[in-house]
């Protein structure tokens, strides 16, 4: 991929837009349409286009593989761990009023917010798990 | 903490299984699926007591109350397959440990646990929750994770196997899915309890019966109901023993639940049974199954292919029950659920043994094996009794209330077919035992020994359940009449 200067550079101008626009997606989820799985999807999607443009090699310096494994289980466990805290504090699973004494509102918004990140984690980890394995079939 | 059991026994699971994703050393993912399972367990059982005093439970997930929430129901039913899922959850995790040491590669020993417990969550949730889509979720986190852990055996007809059951468990789901959203159109909610009080007036609506048609094809497709069963022999024959143990005496099982409930409480027993031709169909292909499956069992070479075309005719035997649409032969098939379980558990189990000790599952290996290893294949035997159906076994109590809900309609004729089909049972598993008892083990063959002691008593314990559910049936028998009762009774 040496010679391709013009993906090089356009790619690299990209990337960060994508990453941003994934934190938008993300954070925007509680307000109106979006959230972690396509945030996640967006995320992924950034690093497989620098994994296009660079090569396997050099994305999985960034990310190792066995990083990745343990984030797969990683973003479950933020998910569970919300619901267990709202057990701790004395509601049902995952209810997020629990989360804050003072406004309930407050608490669903917190709640949401964990979720989804942890969402983010386990959708954007899984797809890129998923390309690695295709892309290093036969090597 | 009581209250909150409804929730736990799906949510442990879950957060086991990531656990031992991160910790993947295999020992300790043993010991804490152990756990997990028998947590699950023992939440289940102290449910059983609560809701037969103070009747079915209903959790709101979230704190969002029904119908517009995710409801978790547990009822008599319910309870009643939460209780079988977890026991032999927990009972295939005791005895298994050194058969996944055997049967899979080291390294990947880890993930095969955290596959078991997703699976345990997947099958927990689908009998729990009372929101049709919430159902699909589970349904789809158990399949995902059983084809993994078909997959990850050492044998490598077991990928295609998995691929096989992937394809046809997809085209199940989907259409289950399909079902579920053409119920959603015309009723506009998701809740089953819902669902059933909605549905009757638009039940002679298109859109009601193409769902319908949708759900019961999908739901039969997993049930693995003659003819939709071709994915069932090689999944079961070439997984993984432990994998093997698990599912044929859960997955298939959970389906069947399913379908009940929708025809039973969404559809209701007076649609189901008096205005469409489910009943009839489904009692042609009980049968079918019921002798398609033992004839096809007889000329197998491999055991645990033989087990598995045994357990295409006992699911026939169960959903006669549903063909027969009356409250006994409904409890039959409740009873059948928990009766095949236990014994198809105890004689994969005791397979299990075999592969670990001579390292194949033909017949043509087995010889003498009944003098070198009596207690695998003593129980072997008694297993086989409970599945012909002798008097004093499990098998006996579920055909004898399958029997007798069948005269009740004045099918007399199809009691016939019952015995007819025990004589094939006897055919199929006299053959193993024929060979095992009545030949010498070839000259020069090495001298073996009966399987370590967990995997001995565990076998054990579900071949004395046999025995034992055979004459005290009131846990078995007792639950599944309450159930029927305020199945047949709802409307």
């Amino acid at each position: 991929m040496r010679s391709h200067l013009i993906l090089r550079v356009v790619s690299k101008l990209l990337i960060p837009f994508l990453l941003l626009f994934a934190l938008y997606v993300q954070f925007h989820g509680d307000f109106g349409p979006g959230g972690g799985f396509q945030a996640g999807v967006i995320v992924a999607a950034a690093f497989v286009l620098y994994a296009l443009i660079f090569g396997l090699k050099t994305i999985q310096k960034v990310i190792p593989p066995a990083l990745l494994e343990v984030l797969v289980p990683m973003g479950v466990l933020i998910y569970a761990g919300v619901g267990v805290a709202t057990w701790i504090l004395g509601g049902n699973f995952l209810d997020y009023n629990m989360l804050d004494s003072h406004d309930p509102s407050h608490g669903q918004h917190l709640g949401i917010l964990l979720v989804e990140a942890g969402v983010l984690v386990t959708v954007a980890s899984t797809m890129l798990l998923i390309f690695y394995t295709f892309a290093g079939r036969g090597r | 903490m009581l209250d909150q059991f409804p929730a736990i026994i799906v949510a442990a699971p879950l957060i086991a299984s990531a656990i031992c994703a991160i910790v993947r050393h295999e020992r300790t993912c043993w010991l804490i699926a152990l756990l997990v399972s028998f947590l699950c367990f023992f939440g289940s059982a102290s449910m059983l007591g609560q809701i037969q005093d103070y009747g079915t439970i209903s959790y709101q997930m979230g704190g969002w109350a029904p119908p517009a929430g995710i409801e978790y129901r547990v009822d008599l039913l319910a309870i009643y397959l939460l209780i079988l899922v977890s026991f032999i959850a927990t009972a295939v995790l005791v005895y298994g440990r050194q058969s996944v040491s055997a049967e899979i590669k080291d390294g990947i020993r880890g993930w095969y646990y955290t596959m078991y417990l997703l699976c345990l969550c997947g099958l927990m949730g689908i009998i729990i929750t009372g929101d049709a889509f919430n159902a699909f979720v589970f349904m789809e986190i158990s399949s995902l994770s059983m084809y993994t852990l078909i997959a990850l055996g050492k044998d490598r007809r077991a990928l295609a196997a998995a691929y096989q059951y992937l394809i046809l468990g997809t085209i199940g789901a989907t259409m289950y899915v399909i079902g579920i959203g053409l119920l959603y159109t015309i009723t506009g909610t998701l809740n089953l309890v819902d669902l059933g009080e909605r549905l009757p007036p638009l039940l002679d609506t298109s859109a009601a019966i193409a769902g319908m048609a949708f759900i019961v094809v999908g739901l039969s497709l997993k049930i693995a109901l003659f003819p939709l069963h071709l994915w069932l022999p090689n999944a079961y024959a070439f997984a993984p023993t432990v994998t093997t143990a698990f599912i044929a005496a859960t997955a298939t099982k959970v389906s069947i639940y399913l379908l009940i409930r929708y025809l039973y409480s969404v559809f209701g027993f007076a649609f189901s049974v008096e205005q469409t031709p489910i009943p009839e169909l489904v009692l042609v292909l009980s049968v079918l199954a019921i002798f398609a499956g033992s004839l096809t069992a007889i000329f197998q070479e491999n055991v645990k292919r033989m087990l598995a075309y045994s357990s295409v005719a006992q699911i026939g035997y169960i959903t006669l029950g549903i063909a027969i649409a009356n409250a006994t032969g409904l409890t039959g098939s409740l009873v059948h659920i928990f009766n095949h379980a236990v014994m198809k558990g105890a004689l994969f189990m005791l397979i299990g043994g075999i592969a670990l000790q001579i390292g194949t599952v033909r017949i043509s290996d087995m010889a003498g094996l009944g003098k070198q290893m009596p207690l695998t294949m003593f129980g072997f035997v008694l297993g086989g009794f409970s599945l012909l159906g002798v008097p004093g076994t499990v098998g006996f109590v579920s055909k004898w209330y399958l029997a007798v809900g069948a005269l009740e309609n004045g099918w007399w004729w199809l009691v016939v077919l019952l015995m007819l089909s025990s004589l094939l049972v006897l055919v199929y598993m006299g053959r193993v035992i024929e060979v095992a008892f009545f030949r010498e083990r070839p000259v020069g063959a090495p001298v073996l020994k009966d399987p370590p002691k967990a995997m001995i008593i565990t076998s054990w314990v579900f071949i004395l359940a046999c025995i034992y559910l055979g004459f005290d049936t009131s846990f078995t028998v007792g639950v599944a009449e309450q159930a029927v009762s305020v199945l047949v009774g709802e409307r």
